[in-house]
């Protein structure tokens, strides 16, 4: 209760507040999860359920044009689901994905970047070293390349299995530098205050002072550039799925609804590329923007790369 | 200096080894050699009799050791599909690429320096808000997703484009270019169109920033004292100031440029790196993705390797962080 009283009168909330921007995009951000969490409840048809489809529904225009029907609002991709539920899901895909591999990234990079810059010397030039060696080749890449060795190791049926995990797990790998090197520039600027020696004074190892002196100083930075990453990392989902290198057609993100639509756009059926595509936009916009109000409000001092 | 170049180089050299090392791994893993040279159609007995020919029975290490060894003389393996070395494959297909990243680029030149020094230098007006509201827009727009929707506008639609391909090209010198025929540029419209829409935003902000920096500083504000001519502070002034950091990024940001040529090709079915590439993936020509890791790696580490050396040239202080 007084931690949400504190959280009420704080310059944070109180400029949250008078932020039109930074609300609508929080309140279209929070909306957008929240629905896809409960698409299994509120969609309509269940993509996942092959009983329900019928292949003679395929290719069936949204409901207000000729030819829609009202069973399919924004009407129906190449196999008969319905797109509404089906983008539904697919947001749900794509949020995890992003979610994780943000997540992966994030504890990849903290670990390597807060051992770098605390223990300095020889460990930090050669965990730098990596990372920047890393950061001079393009994140997708690394991705793109990852993704098809994995595809031609497994074979399509397995590989269209693993694409989740594999997804996380590559798009974590591809952008852990930039954590790194955030977290090292504010650990090399914490590690010489007066607290971090009054710790050491007290004889607490090494670890503690890293792991609970030092890190949650340096969480600011940190927590501005995760939005930005989420949005990032939802944007290489797609790609890669878009580019055949992602999530299968049976269990689609957003990135493998516009690629299914791709096939269709010539013969006209332009709602499976476009529906799919407004929504990743407006996902990926509403991350960005309140990203950037809060960078504005902590202000933290970025590592410019 | 000197101290410099040859640690840098020793760097690359590391980078190159750590590459083909995974090149080599994949290639070993996955990719069957007597398949690529012979086809399907030979008995096993033959296919073991060529697997040793080939060395293929040997420990991994001197396997690696050979890989390295024909790497350096530019033979990376035979792709099965083209039935050609696979270096020949790439080099075929560079050409494309290279013309679409070229054209992208000076589209993105001619369009954003203009915008960017007037959004900088009247950041006030309608026009610059309008055009800084839009980018933040255009960052979150995935560049299939334009090329997609310009392919059905402009070419399912209106039908006054073509949408995939490359047209016509002539052969200047062994080089496929379709930047000389109607046809081939009418080709190249669409996939550069999308690319640089990807790039617009950033470069807009980044010029711009960095102007209204520059008009910041002490001699801009000389200038204006001196009673200089607005246009005169403004382009020879803050404009020629800005230019450095904002070329420099260029030269990094190109190879960005060249990931995502991956995705525009992949639309366009632009006969280029990226979609020879995504093709290989699929049908498993394993040599040809080695390949292509390999030339990519090269690519980057030594662009990555002269552009340190240069900056190194220009900025002592690069050259005295890391050596301690």
């Amino acid at each position: 209760m007084n931690n949400w009283i504190r959280f009420k009168n704080s310059y944070f909330f109180y400029s949250f507040k008078h932020d039109f921007v930074a609300i609508t995009s929080f309140i279209i951000f929070f909306f957008l999860v929240s629905v896809s969490f409960l698409a299994p409840v509120i969609s309509p048809h269940n993509p996942y359920d092959t009983t329900t489809i019928d292949i003679m529904d395929s290719e069936l225009p949204p409901a207000w044009m000729d030819g829609g029907e009202d069973r399919f609002v924004l009407g129906t991709d190449n196999m008969g689901r319905d797109l509404f539920s089906t983008m539904l899901y697919g947001l749900r895909t794509s949020v995890v994905i992003g979610v994780g591999a943000v997540l992966f990234q994030a504890i990849l990079g903290i670990i390597v970047g807060l051992t770098a810059g605390y223990l300095g010397g020889k460990v930090d030039a050669f965990l730098m070293r990596i990372a920047d060696i890393q950061f001079s080749i393009p994140y997708l890449i690394v991705a793109i390349i990852a993704m098809a060795v994995f595809q031609i190791a497994f074979g399509l049926d397995r590989f269209e299995q693993l694409a989740l995990p594999l997804l996380v797990v590559i798009i974590g790998i591809s952008e852990w530098p930039k954590y790194a090197r955030t977290v090292r520039a504010s650990v090399l600027g914490e590690k010489n205050k007066e607290y971090v020696e009054a710790a050491r004074v007290i004889g607490l190892n090494r670890k503690i002072i890293m792991f609970r002196h030092v890190l949650p100083n340096t969480m600011t930075p940190i927590l501005v550039i995760s939005t930005i990453q989420v949005a990032h990392a939802v944007m290489s989902e797609a790609a890669l799925s878009f580019l055949g290198l992602g999530m299968p057609i049976t269990k689609p993100s957003l990135g493998s609804l516009i690629n299914i639509g791709f096939d269709y756009i010539f013969s006209g059926s332009w709602w499976i590329t476009i529906f799919p595509g407004l929504l990743l936009i407006l996902f990926t916009l509403v991350i960005i923007l309140f990203g950037d109000w809060l960078r504005d409000v902590l202000n933290p001092k970025l590592y410019k790369g | 200096m000197f101290a410099f170049i040859v640690r840098r180089s020793i760097q690359a050299v590391m980078v190159m080894l750590v590459i083909s090392f995974i090149g080599f791994s994949v290639k070993h893993n996955l990719g069957d050699p007597v398949r690529d040279l012979v086809g399907e159609r030979v008995t096993p007995a033959e296919r073991a009799e060529i697997r040793d020919k080939l060395g293929l029975n040997d420990p991994f290490i001197v396997q690696y050791l050979r890989f390295v060894k024909n790497a350096m003389r530019g033979d990376l393996g035979i792709s099965f599909f083209y039935n050609k070395p696979t270096m020949l494959v790439i080099l075929k297909h560079a050409p494309a690429t290279i013309e679409l990243i070229f054209s992208t680029s000076i589209l993105i030149i001619l369009i954003t320096l203009p915008i960017g020094i007037y959004t900088a230098i009247k950041p006030k007006t309608w026009f610059a808000k309008f055009t800084m509201g839009i980018s933040t827009i255009g960052v979150s727009v995935p560049v299939f997703l334009t090329a997609i929707i310009l392919i059905y506008i402009f070419a399912v639609e209106l039908q006054w484009l073509p949408a995939f391909g490359r047209g016509k090209t002539v052969n200047i010198w062994g080089w496929e270019s379709g930047l000389l025929t109607l046809d081939g540029l009418k080709h190249l419209i669409l996939p550069s169109i999308s690319l640089t829409s990807l790039f617009i935003p950033l470069y807009i902000r980044l010029i711009r920033s960095e102007m209204m920096e520059v008009l910041e500083t002490e001699y801009i504000k000389f200038a204006w004292a001196k009673g200089l001519k607005k246009s005169r502070v403004w382009m020879l002034h803050a404009f020629k100031n800005t230019l450095l950091p904002v070329v420099t990024i260029f030269g990094v940001e190109i190879g960005i440029l060249f990931a995502f040529t991956i995705l525009t090709e992949t639309v366009f079915q632009w006969p280029g790196m990226g979609f020879m590439f995504l093709e290989s993936v699929e049908r498993a020509d394993t040599a040809l993705l080695v390949t292509y890791l390999v030339v990519v790696g090269v690519m980057f580490v030594v662009i990555n390797t002269v552009v340190d050396i240069i900056y190194g040239l220009i900025n002592p202080m690069v050259r005295i962080t890391g050596t301690k």
